[in-house]
């Protein structure tokens, strides 16, 4: 498993939720108000994290309000993780 | 004479205080009485009044899920005007593509009036200049309930049976553009019928999270329980789909007795929820869980019943439906008194000679759902390409008739001289009937149902071919079955004229977006292919059926 957070994310949504492991996803690139991660995937997305990183992110926080990148994702969960 | 307002006001004047309606918020819990309800709703029709609406026009609802949603729909039938359900804008939907599809709305149905929020108040005043049939928008934040309503004066109190009382839309370009016209009649009949056979009385307790701008969640999710004045417990699918088990919870809290949900929902339950998410919660008062509103899966049932038998839901709880706005709700009913009937199929004879034998051993087989048995008052033919009728387990299409059939497609008499064949409804849907049994199979129609909702591929199409390096109209779009998911990924194919992978990336990329943002549909796969791939008909038109076929197969190799 890659070590680093972000690279870490990306490697999940693009074979899990993308079902396109060539595509690039940069750590800015918006993922939920630009629909690419559709509502369908969002829970999936959380109990990876949980799951992964042992960072709970709760139904509420699903929102691109709390998170839309890779880069702001893997921010929160750094910080949970102190 | 019975009608939806009179049926409303009747429970508000003998017991005001009831609860209607639990409405689950994201972190709290309003409970809407028949007085809140009631006088919520007759705030609107003053609001209507003044505005000079007149009963039998109609108002469009632009309201997020919530009681604004649910007072201004009632609001409107007091008035007498008839309420049409737009789905809600979401932040990846494109504004303009929103005020496009609006636009569309407002062009068929050419309502009076337009209900919405403040945050939305611009968009829809785009959508509606002067010269449109808008001639009010009403904001849902300066509307004030009025108290003690004197409801036998309203105009709703005067509509016959026989008016329409509300308007139903699929979603997308096309589905807004034919709009399902239900008289009071047709509602009451279909709610009286369907009752019957779900037993459902006032000591039932229904939980839906669907969307009331759905069939399936504004009849059986909605105004079915509050017309049989059986409580209901009400959360938005925006919370539901970011967390599953609140579905359950709410069961077990209220004592909860009857869901639909479409066949997705069964899988997403069972393979979502945390463990911890489920302790002490008891299913067992689950009386009915109905598959509905997409074809139904019995692995999918499988998985459901494997995950929260040991929270006490009931084997026999499973149940099934066919339905479809077009008859208000429900066409046919299995599950309720004797389990759903599961019919074993030679799966070459299905596919080869359009017959559902009984598999014989050894044979591959393929295990179909059974819908159950036609409503009361609904019957269903099968027919054949010549709407002559089929011998039992010979697959055709389904035809209706009904006392609870639409009264047409509103503003589309030629859609509604379409849908008919000499006084039957011709569904589109393909099936088969085996001892009075009705069994869905396909459709005749271009269709995709992803998650329970209608999405219609020319729509997708439509948006995917104005990416820049796509052929315009050399675009095909279609759903593939997901047996994971329990409903269909929904799949582009694109022609262009680069082979250049990274531009093709691009291109693809593109389409996603474009997709998403112009329709709130999400696709699963997209596939830039070479000039003069896509397969069409002798008339120029894409073949949804055969580039389906070769896609997979493609994929298959």
């Amino acid at each position: 498993m890659p070590a680093d957070i972000a690279e870490s994310l990306t490697q999940y949504l693009t074979t899990q939720i993308l079902k396109d492991p060539a595509r690039t996803l940069l750590p800015d690139e918006p993922l939920i108000s630009s629909g690419l991660v559709d509502s369908f995937s969002l829970v999936d997305l959380a109990l990876f994290v949980e799951d992964t990183f042992g960072v709970h992110i709760d139904d509420t926080e699903l929102a691109s309000r709390v998170f839309d990148t890779v880069a702001e994702l893997a921010g929160i969960i750094r910080q949970r993780q102190v | 004479m019975p009608n939806l307002a009179r049926l409303l006001a009747h429970s508000y004047d003998e017991d005001p205080d009831r609860i209607a309606i639990h409405l689950l918020e994201t972190r709290t819990t309003q409970e809407l009485t028949w007085r809140r309800l009631i006088e919520g709703a007759a705030g609107y029709a003053a609001e209507l009044k003044t505005a000079n609406i007149l009963p039998g026009e109609v108002v469009v609802l632009i309201l997020q899920h919530g009681e604004a949603l649910i007072t201004s729909f009632f609001g409107a039938m007091l008035h007498g005007a008839i309420p049409a359900i737009m789905p809600f804008l979401t932040e990846k939907l494109s504004p303009e593509q929103y005020r496009h599809s609006l636009a569309a709305l407002i062009e068929i149905t050419r309502p009076a009036a337009i209900i919405t929020c403040p945050e939305f108040e611009g968009q829809v005043r785009q959508a509606s200049p002067e010269g449109s049939s808008v001639r009010a928008v009403l904001l849902s934040n300066q509307v004030v309930p009025r108290v003690s309503p004197k409801l036998a004066d309203l105009p709703g109190y005067a509509r016959s049976p026989g008016d329409i009382c509300l308007l139903q839309h699929s979603s997308g370009t096309t589905g807004l553009q034919k709009g399902v016209a239900l008289s009071h009649q047709a509602v009451l009949n279909q709610v009286e019928g369907y009752g019957r056979v779900i037993h459902m009385t006032s000591d039932d307790v229904v939980v839906s999270w669907l969307p009331l701008y759905h069939d399936m969640g504004l009849i059986a999710g909605f105004l079915m329980p509050l017309l049989c004045r059986a409580p209901l417990v009400l959360m938005s699918p925006f919370d539901w789909i970011r967390a599953p088990q609140k579905l359950l919870q709410a069961v077990s809290r209220y004592r909860g007795t009857l869901s639909w949900l479409p066949n997705f929902a069964y899988n997403f339950c069972a393979s979502k929820i945390r463990d911890r998410d489920l302790e002490g919660l008891d299913l067992s008062s689950w009386r009915a869980v109905i598959n509905c509103s997409e074809p139904m899966r019995w692995p999918s049932h499988r998985v459901f019943l494997e995950r929260f038998r040991a929270y006490g839901l009931k084997p026999e709880a499973l149940a099934t439906c066919y339905a479809m706005a077009e008859n208000v709700f429900a066409v046919t009913q299995g599950g309720i008194d004797e389990a759903v009937t599961v019919d074993q199929v030679d799966s070459r004879s299905l596919v080869v000679d359009r017959v559902a034998r009984p598999a014989q051993d050894g044979a591959d087989s393929l295990q179909m759902l059974s819908c159950g048995r036609p409503i009361p008052s609904t019957r269903v033919r099968l027919l054949d390409d010549q709407h002559r009728d089929l011998p039992d387990r010979h697959i055709g299409e389904i035809a209706l008739k009904s006392d609870c059939m639409l009264t047409g497609y509103f503003n589309r008499d030629d859609l509604t001289a379409k849908a008919f064949h000499d006084g039957w409804y011709l569904t589109g849907d393909l099936g088969y009937l085996a001892d009075g049994e009705v069994y869905v199979t396909g459709r005749k129609k271009d269709l995709i149902i992803v998650g329970g909702k209608n999405v219609y591929p020319q729509d997708l199409e439509e948006l995917a071919s104005q990416v820049a390096g796509v052929h315009p109209g050399r675009v095909v779009a279609f759903g593939v079955f997901n047996e994971q998911a329990g409903t269909e990924d929904v799949v582009v194919v694109a022609e262009a004229d680069t082979d250049d992978p990274a531009e093709r990336r691009r291109i693809a990329d593109d389409i996603r977006l474009r997709v998403t943002r112009g329709s709130d549909v999400a696709l699963h796969f997209v596939q830039v292919v070479d000039p003069r791939w896509l397969h069409k008909t002798s008339s120029g038109k894409i073949a949804r059926t055969a580039n389906r076929e070769k896609y997979l197969a493609e994929q298959a190799a």
